[in-house]
């Protein structure tokens, strides 16, 4: 199968930028402004600069010159903020437009009598209620959400998933649910539609991706916080220093306080907030996943406990061969022979293994069974086999049947071979040969390649795995060492996952888990981040916060690093931003206090041309670097799985150290470069 | 200066060697397995009803801290105002002006115990031992009450109490202050500080003229100043006068005392939170920073002022208004003391330290008392600076911020980031008002530099609940008596209720178990982070007023000017 990732949008790419560069300006709108506490003073500032620089201007007095560029880089300083929020809508609404592409203008056929499918009545789709009834036909796009209630068919997922290959679709079971915007490519479905007009599930992704309706997440509402209170204390201290510059006998032209409040108040991370918000989303996007809420991409960040499903997430889910064990005084070829010859026509995966196990191993003929009468499984005997042309019967199956076929207790050394494999976790089908047993084959739950090492990648996180299973424990805990995971849930049932759940978040920690079938529905609802597959029920969809298009269930692992990375690179910003401040002041006090004191001009480590080319540097490099840093914002910040310790260590290292020296270096070459060109 | 290292190590070790132990005993006395004197708090109880045995919310328990400090405010202010009319008043002096009866009732009610006026020609015997000595007690142990409340919140799981005010006020002051005060007061009695209650008396001096000595109760108010990081002298020049500090017993006991309860609550508080390795990273924070500050300070004073070179021995440093009896090392290890604690009590007079040597004294209180800072509140105050450290720390690990296990949310950053603005609004804003207003120039010794020292220093002091002085500003004057009064409040309770609110909001919480994935609050990455926190928002809080008072006069200095 080939799967290709939803259009992928280039960082830069000038179909986004173009519009971004619009956007920025057209977001000076202070409505729009005034969702963000320090860009929104910084405009105000910018605005108050700019009726200062106009002002002397009149007066034709002397700081003109200095004054407007000062007033231009603060409008800069905003339009830059704007244009990086811009950026990441764009790259959203650009994913939106290709859903939208796919939603659907004509009629839905919406049925009267659920029996006759001759007579349908067109129906704008936005008048169809839930719980009606339509009917899709080959090539149709399906309109809305729903439920099949009858018919088979194909459907080209491709719109939203990326899958190029259709998926069945059908009534009843795990199969059952289909998403507006996919394609019937055959045969007709009659669909039992489950979305209210305009909340379909591509209209929530449209919605998620455009981030027009994003709603802050706790996290980011904290941080706002700080930041609003961070603004706050620096406009105390600038706004108090004209009084204490008139005690030191100088004054302070208002247009370089106001430089120095933007360039201390944290714009850096002030501008690029939401730009990373709206970039994690496009992330989770960009796996497959749709969020139903922002809350849940943070929690996922937070998550102590992953509850997987052994079958299909741990495992194959299908019992492969792993090995032939003859019984004393048998031959192991004659046993594989055996056994490769009854499973001939078990077409089975479980048999179809056997036959690969019997040809890598010993490279049997197919064609001694030629001709062979074939019997097949069934319940009642449970065991299949072939009676080949010579008389001889072959036949495998459960132990306690073969037992009854022999018609005595199995020998005590094949005894002990399936007692062994049935308690390693495996399967033991028993190989007779006209009666007589000749050996047991070991059938075996194949864990998947490399799940042992994401699971040691997840505790390095510190994230504790637990497999949730229907095996017995004997079984159940050996194939949890053989993955290694960290705990076992085994004749798992609806609630007692539900009541895992329950235990787990009693202890504060914080439960993810994936599911699809209807009765997962309340342990989803009750975990912190609960992961629906699309292809799951329509109530496990309810009950999710997160919808898996891939339905992988491995997928978690990759959600959880979404909401991390979210969450460090708003952290990372924040003390780089912060940490700023301590250059700036080496870069503006000396400018602002040289006249008073001219012993001052040792705070002044730069060595910076001027005291106007000081402040309109610091200026400079304030709103250059928010343009900088974009890309670290859309990208997110490098995460790689380690302990608290190691990433906090590495991060304090690039974003705290770096951002206490980057700006000395970035104001003394803008320095130089304002030196250059006489600026200032 | 090897002589200087080793009573600096010897003090240093004492001071551990204190702080352990007592830490332990006051965990125990808060978590009432201290009994031995029952029947008082028996009879207290019993007097107060049940409003003593009930456990608290976080608002019932600042509610009754409020309403106690505002009753102590009252009470003190009319003794003040009216001690001519009360007894023990030898010396026959009238009642305070009611804005330095207000001003003394709020200093001494939040633990500031800054003195506009002189001990010694103000205050009645009753004034001092009834007024201000109860609310050296109780000023003390409401703070000490707030970190036990706080520990409380922290540990607990899912509850909305914090404890009982009235019972933790209780039992601060009968297990763990009156002992103490008792203790020392006998030790700095028999060292020679006066006990008395006679009146001043006149003593013929060699010269053959006549010196009025004025005595009264002090040994047993000096106690108490250090103990509970008040810091109010019985005399004007505090623990500079001679019969206030007679001995080097006496020097080294009272600087001990100075630190000895606020260090003591690092370990009190990593044993009430069940987890005594973080006590063990704040106490390493703020021992480090006073390291750094008594280094600073140290350094700059044995430097000497570079215009006396050649004039005097190089060898003796900055000696100006400091006893010879101390010297530079006593007298700066004393200054680190009190400005990191909270104190304010002084042994040399920080006015004539050098400009550097005066930044670090006023810095250490700038950064928000928590470098031990004042009992009980300076641990409370660094626990704000932790909430803000683990904010930005927890994000870089990618996890929604914790401490001890429990979630920072939005309504904690609000309350810390709250907490920001206290001392810009009680240091800037007051100060830059006073220039404004201008009741600054007035007040100051000299204008320039120096003089923007004075006044910074005064509204540090006031806002950090210090009460130590640039002793050149006159701060007896209508404006300032207010508008340092206002500062003390907004400094003590702007603190403690915000603090409460987060103590009350987290012990409702539950706490995860730490893993691997969760960021440790212990350890040298923490107290790292955190001293780069507290240094940070410090710095840039104060870097340009800095920059124009002490930074401007020393780098005046160095080329020659003085103002």
């Amino acid at each position: 199968m080939s799967k290709h990732p939803p259009a992928e949008i280039g960082l830069m790419s000038p179909r986004i930028l173009g519009p971004a560069i619009g956007q920025a300006v057209r977001k000076l709108d202070p409505r729009s402004l005034a969702r963000n506490p320090v860009i929104f003073s910084t405009a105000l500032v910018s605005l108050l600069s700019t009726v200062l620089v106009a002002r002397e201007a009149l007066q034709s007095g002397p700081a003109v010159w200095t004054g407007l560029q000062i007033a231009i880089w603060l409008w800069f300083t905003v339009l830059f903020a704007n244009f990086a929020e811009a950026v990441a809508e764009g790259r959203g609404k650009a994913r939106a437009d290709a859903f939208r592409s796919t939603r659907t203008s004509a009629k839905a056929k919406l049925l009267e009598d659920p029996a006759d499918r001759s007579r349908t009545r067109p129906t704008d789709i936005a008048q169809v209620e839930p719980g009606q009834l339509i009917l899709v036909e080959a090539g149709d796009t399906i309109p809305t959400d729903g439920t099949v209630v009858a018919g088979v068919a194909s459907v080209d997922e491709s719109a939203i998933t990326g899958e190029s290959a259709p998926v069945i679709r059908e009534s009843g079971g795990d199969r059952s649910s289909v998403t507006g915007g996919t394609r019937l490519v055959s045969d007709w479905l009659v669909v039992r539609v489950t979305a209210k007009p305009g909340e379909t599930f591509l209209d929530r992704m449209i919605a998620l991706v455009e981030g027009a309706r994003r709603q802050k997440t706790p996290n980011e509402i904290a941080l706002d916080i700080l930041l609003a209170g961070l603004t706050l204390v620096f406009l105390l201290v600038v706004a108090t220093l004209p009084a204490f510059a008139s005690w030191s006998g100088t004054t302070l032209p208002v247009i370089y306080l106001a430089a120095l409040f933007v360039t201390l108040i944290p714009t850096t991370i002030g501008g690029l907030l939401s730009a990373i918000g709206i970039a994690g989303m496009d992330r989770l996007v960009k796996a497959n996943v749709v969020a139903k809420s922002g809350r849940a991409v943070e929690a996922a960040g937070d998550i102590d406990v992953l509850l997987l499903d052994k079958t299909g997430t741990i495992t194959f889910g299908n019992r492969m061969a792993d090995a032939f064990e003859p019984a004393p005084g048998v031959a192991p070829r004659m046993l594989a022979e055996a056994a490769f010859l009854a499973s001939l026509a078990d077409d089975t995966p479980e048999g179809k293994s056997i036959v690969d196990l019997a040809l890598r191993s010993f490279g049997f003929s197919p064609d001694a069974a030629k001709d062979a009468h074939i019997v097949p499984f069934s319940a009642h005997t449970r065991m299949s086999g072939v009676d080949l042309p010579g008389g001889v019967s072959l036949r495998k199956g459960a132990s306690d049947a073969m037992a009854a076929l022999s018609g005595a207790p199995l020998a005590p050394a094949v005894d002990q071979i399936v007692k062994r494999i049935a308690s390693s976790g495996g399967t033991p089908l028993v190989v007779a040969q006209d009666r007589k047993v000749l050996g047991v084959i070991h059938l075996k739950d194949v864990v998947k390649p490399a799940i042992r090492e994401r699971f040691a990648e997840l505790r390095r996180m510190g994230i504790r795995t637990v497999m949730i299973t229907g095996d017995n424990p004997l079984t159940a805990a050996a194939i949890a060492a053989e993955a290694g995971v960290d705990d076992v849930l085994a004749e798992a049932t609806p609630e007692k996952k539900l009541e895992l759940i329950r235990k787990e978040q009693a202890a504060g920690r914080l439960v993810a888990m994936c599911g699809d079938g209807s009765n997962d529905a309340p342990a989803l609802a009750q975990a912190d981040v609960g992961v629906a597959m699309n292809t799951g029920t329509a109530a496990a969809k309810e009950a999710g916060n997160l919808i898996d298009l891939d339905s992988d269930p491995t997928k978690l692992i990759e959600i959880v690093m979404v909401g991390k990375q979210l969450l460090i690179s708003r952290g990372a910003l924040t003390t780089f931003s912060v940490a700023n401040d301590v250059a700036k002041y080496f870069a503006i006090l000396p400018a602002l206090f040289v006249g008073a004191y001219p012993g001052l001009a040792a705070l002044d480590v730069m060595g910076l041309g001027s005291p106007q080319s000081a402040i309109l540097s610091a200026i400079i490099f304030n709103a250059l670097v928010i343009v900088a840093l974009i890309p670290i914002a859309l990208k997110g910040v490098r995460y790689r799985p380690a302990s608290a310790a190691t990433l906090l260590s590495r991060n304090l290292l690039v974003y705290g150290l770096g951002g206490l020296l980057a700006p000395f270096v970035g104001i003394k070459l803008i320095d130089l470069l304002v030196d250059l060109l006489h600026l200032a | 200066m090897t002589d200087d290292l080793l009573q600096f190590a010897l003090f240093a070790g004492l001071l551990i060697a204190v702080a352990v132990p007592l830490g332990a005993y006051m965990a125990a006395v808060f978590a009432g397995e201290v009994r031995f004197l029952a029947p008082v708090e028996r009879a207290l109880a019993a007097g107060a009803g049940a409003a003593v045995r009930q456990d608290q919310r976080w608002t019932a328990y600042a509610l009754s801290l409020l309403a106690f400090n505002a009753a102590g405010f009252v009470l003190l202010f009319l003794i003040l105002r009216f001690q001519n009319l009360l007894p023990l008043n030898p010396q026959g002096f009238d009642g305070l002006s009611a804005p330095l009866a207000f001003n003394t009732a709020l200093s001494f009610v939040t633990n500031t115990n800054w003195q506009a006026y002189g001990g010694e020609t103000t205050m009645s015997n009753f004034s001092q031992m009834v007024g201000l000595t109860t609310q050296n007690f109780v000023s003390a142990a409401s703070g000490m009450a707030v970190a036990a409340a706080v520990a409380r919140g922290l540990a607990a799981r899912r509850t909305r109490v914090l404890g009982n005010f009235w019972t933790d006020l209780t039992r601060a002051t009968l297990y763990i202050l009156l002992p103490g005060a008792l203790g020392l007061a006998l030790v700095f009695a028999a060292s020679g500080i006066p006990q008395t209650l006679a009146a001043a008396f006149d003593a013929a001096t060699l010269d053959a003229g006549t010196q009025t000595i004025a005595v009264g109760p002090a040994a047993s108010q000096v106690a108490i100043k250090q103990l509970g990081t008040n810091g109010g002298g019985f005399f004007n020049v505090n623990s500079a006068h001679p019969l206030e500090n007679p001995t080097a017993l006496t020097n080294l006991l009272s600087t001990l005392a100075i630190l000895a309860i606020p260090a003591a609550f690092c370990f009190t508080y990593g044993r009430m939170v069940g987890d005594r390795r973080q006590g063990i990273a704040l106490f390493a924070a703020m021992g480090l920073l006073f390291l750094a500050g008594f280094a600073a300070i140290y350094a700059a004073e044995a430097a000497g002022n570079p215009l006396q070179a050649g004039l005097v021995d190089p060898g003796t440093g900055n000696m100006e208004g400091k006893e010879v009896r101390f010297g530079v090392l006593g007298s700066t290890l004393w200054a680190a003391a009190t400005t990191a604690a909270s104190n304010g009590s002084v042994n040399a007079m920080h006015d004539s330290f050098t400009p550097l040597g005066g930044l670090v004294a006023m810095l250490n209180i700038q950064l928000g008392e928590v470098v031990f800072g004042g009992v009980g509140v300076g641990l409370t105050g660094m626990l704000l600076f932790v909430v803000l450290t683990v904010f930005l720390a927890g994000l870089m690990v990618g996890r929604t911020p914790e401490y001890l296990g429990k979630k920072i949310e939005a309504r904690e950053v609000k309350l810390a980031a709250l907490t920001l603005l206290v001392m810009p609004l009680g240091v800037l804003v007051a100060s830059a008002a006073s220039i404004l207003a201008g009741t600054a120039e007035t007040a100051v010794l000299t204008p320039g530099p120096h003089g923007l020292s004075e006044l910074l220093y005064a509204y540090s002091s006031a806002t950090g609940n210090n009460g130590s002085a640039f002793a050149g500003f006159s701060a007896n004057t209508e404006w300032h008596n207010i508008a340092l009064g206002i500062a003390m409040m907004l400094g003590r309770f702007g603190y403690i209720v915000p603090i409460l609110a987060i103590a009350g909001s987290l012990a409702g919480k539950t706490a995860a178990p730490a893993g691997p994935g969760t960021f440790p609050t212990h350890g040298a990455l923490f107290v790292t982070l955190l001293l780069a926190t507290i240094l940070i928002v410090g710095a840039l809080t104060f870097l340009p007023v800095l920059a124009l008072g002490p930074i401007a006069e020393q780098v005046s200095l160095a080329a020659g000017r003085t103002f």
